[in-house]
């Protein structure tokens, strides 16, 4: 089987946010950046796990510049066999999923997996989309993953509990915890994965329907009031009155 | 012209997610000048309720493939009803569904799509700019959509649901529809509790537990309060506590209106699950714990000792009320 991987690249949950003087740009400048958690340890290593049951041919996708090699290698050292990069800066979900929906269209994969959703933005649409532009069903929020033939049987989170669905192959699916265990990459993946394949192509034209207008930086949260741990009918007098919460 | 929103339900019953969905769409219909249009695909006997917030027509194809969830029978379903009403506005709740649906709708009406919006949206002329929590709640991104049709995924609990008086016409329609590619084996959920992103108060313990035996306490608190029970990541990965009820950047992100903290440190992947919450109580013995920081009310102590004690307080409370 052949698999395609999406991946993307987002700031470490711990990095400090800033956005430009006139709120317009994210400031990227000493922003740590990682391979997006939920297409790593999921999407990909569900992949790999299923390629060294099955066979096949794991490829790693990845729509940005040139700086986003450093992840695309990290990716190959956790065991993909090969990569195509499409050159351009990743604006929209949109826009994402329709450049990595033209590569996939030359090629024939049997099932492309992302994350659920990236860490920064949380749009969780990418692969909707791209599901979309290729004309095959699209499973979201995998939280497991087996294959009988060409059937899939997929477990995926919905609110407040599982939902089990079976699938042919093509198709394509999201990864949430549970999917897979997450691999950390060994010297001899890091040395084999600089010589693996890491194609790049030029991006298609595609014009955005939606775009950052501007950031904002979230309210400041006033202090917090402590209470006397043995006098709890303040706090819910204070939840009531003040919070209204309650 | 019109605005047309998805109404998701659970076996013909509607959930507030649906409520705060008509009455976000209907809204900005108002704004708009034009009509607020409710889609329900499925059967239900309550259809007629959806007026009650603000839907001025209610749509359903009651045909039985839509017991079974396919994002591209269900979605070309919607384009085709969107398409028939001169929809230029979609709404959806923002849940696995919604948001599924929402990427397909985008790709197939060249629609600009935003997904997790927290508030009504700036109309001005054509342009309407959206905005959504974004870097784990650190920043906040307003998007213009530029295209015709727009389509909007709302975060839950981010409106609440407003009563007006009903004029709404119901209306059974019928859509053509393809086999499905995907089969619903089974659908297990938690039976009698309000899900984790729809709660509106959350009671939530961690590590600080000690063990998944002293669990009684938390469930407690949260019937005395008619809330909904969460964890920690640590706590579902050791199995104290089922996977669906982590929230956090891994879990569930949630914004209920009071969410309680209880022996959870608040490392910053928790945060992002939960830092739009509208009132934080954290509860720790730790009086370093990073947590406090991001609460609006803390208590400092032992839990074991403060949870009984809320609880007590919350139960005395709702009598005098």
């Amino acid at each position: 089987m052949n698999f395609l991987v999406c991946i993307s690249k987002t700031p470490d949950t711990t990095a400090k946010i800033s956005f430009s003087s006139d709120l317009k740009t994210f400031n990227s400048a000493g922003v740590q950046y990682i391979l997006n958690p939920y297409d790593e340890w999921y999407a990909l290593v569900k992949a790999i796990e299923l390629k060294e049951q099955l066979g096949g041919n794991v490829t790693i996708c990845n729509v940005g510049p040139l700086d986003n090699e450093q992840i695309i290698r990290k990716g190959l050292a956790i065991g993909a066999d090969d990569a195509v990069r499409i050159d351009c800066e990743p604006l929209s979900s949109m826009q994402v999923a329709f450049q990595i929906a033209q590569y996939a269209k030359s090629k024939s994969f049997d099932m492309i997996l992302l994350g659920k959703e990236t860490i920064d933005y949380n749009g969780s649409e990418v692969g909707a989309m791209l599901a979309e532009y290729l004309d095959l069903p699209f499973v979201s929020y995998g939280s497991k993953l087996d294959m009988n033939g060409n059937v899939a049987t997929i477990e995926r989170d919905i609110e407040g509990g599982t939902e089990v669905l079976e699938v042919a192959t093509p198709f394509v699916v999201s990864a949430a915890k549970g999917m897979a265990e997450q691999r950390i990459p060994n010297m001899r993946g890091i040395m084999m994965a600089k010589s693996k394949a890491l194609e790049v192509v030029a991006p298609a034209p595609f014009e955005d329907l939606a775009v950052v207008d501007h950031y904002d930086l979230p309210k400041e949260k006033s202090s917090v009031k402590m209470i006397d741990p043995e006098n709890m009918q303040e706090l819910v007098r204070l939840l009531h009155e003040e919070a209204k919460a309650i | 012209m019109s605005v047309l929103v998805y109404i998701e339900h659970s076996k013909g019953h509607f959930k507030k997610t649906a409520f705060e969905a008509v009455t976000y769409a209907s809204k900005i219909a108002q704004q708009m000048g034009t009509e607020c249009i409710a889609l329900v695909l499925g059967a239900s006997d309550h259809l007629s309720d959806l007026g009650n917030y603000g839907a001025n027509k209610i749509l359903n194809c009651s045909a039985s493939i839509f017991s079974n969830f396919d994002s591209q029978v269900y979605s070309n379903s919607i384009a085709k009803v969107a398409n028939d009403n001169g929809a230029n506005l979609i709404i959806l709740a923002n849940s696995s569904n919604g948001k599924t649906l929402a990427g397909r709708l985008s790709v197939k009406l060249k629609a600009g799509s935003i997904s997790g919006a927290n508030k009504l949206p700036t109309i001005s002329g054509n342009s309407m700019i959206v905005s959504k929590s974004v870097f784990s709640g650190k920043g906040v991104a307003n998007y213009e959509i530029k295209s015709a049709i727009k389509i909007i995924s709302l975060m839950g609990n981010s409106i609440k649901p407003e009563q007006v008086a009903n004029n709404a016409t119901v209306e059974s329609i019928v859509i053509p529809t393809a086999t499905p590619k995907i089969t619903v084996k089974s659908v297990k959920t938690e039976e009698g509790t309000v899900p984790l992103p729809e709660a509106e108060l959350v009671v939530s313990a961690g590590r600080g537990m000690k063990g998944p035996e002293n669990w009684g306490i938390i469930e407690d608190l949260a019937s005395a309060m008619g809330a909904t029970t969460a964890c920690s990541r640590p706590v579902a990965d050791a199995h104290w506590r089922p996977h669906h009820e982590h929230v956090g950047q891994t879990g569930v992100a949630i914004r209920p209106n009071l969410y309680i903290a209880i022996g959870i440190s608040g490392a910053i992947q928790h945060l992002a699950g939960v830092n739009n919450s509208k009132t934080i109580v954290v509860i720790n013995k730790d009086p370093e714990a990073p947590f406090f920081k991001a609460a609006d009310y803390g208590v400092c102590g032992d839990l074991f000792e403060i949870v009984p004690r809320l609880t007590q307080a919350i139960k005395d409370f709702k009598q005098s009320h």
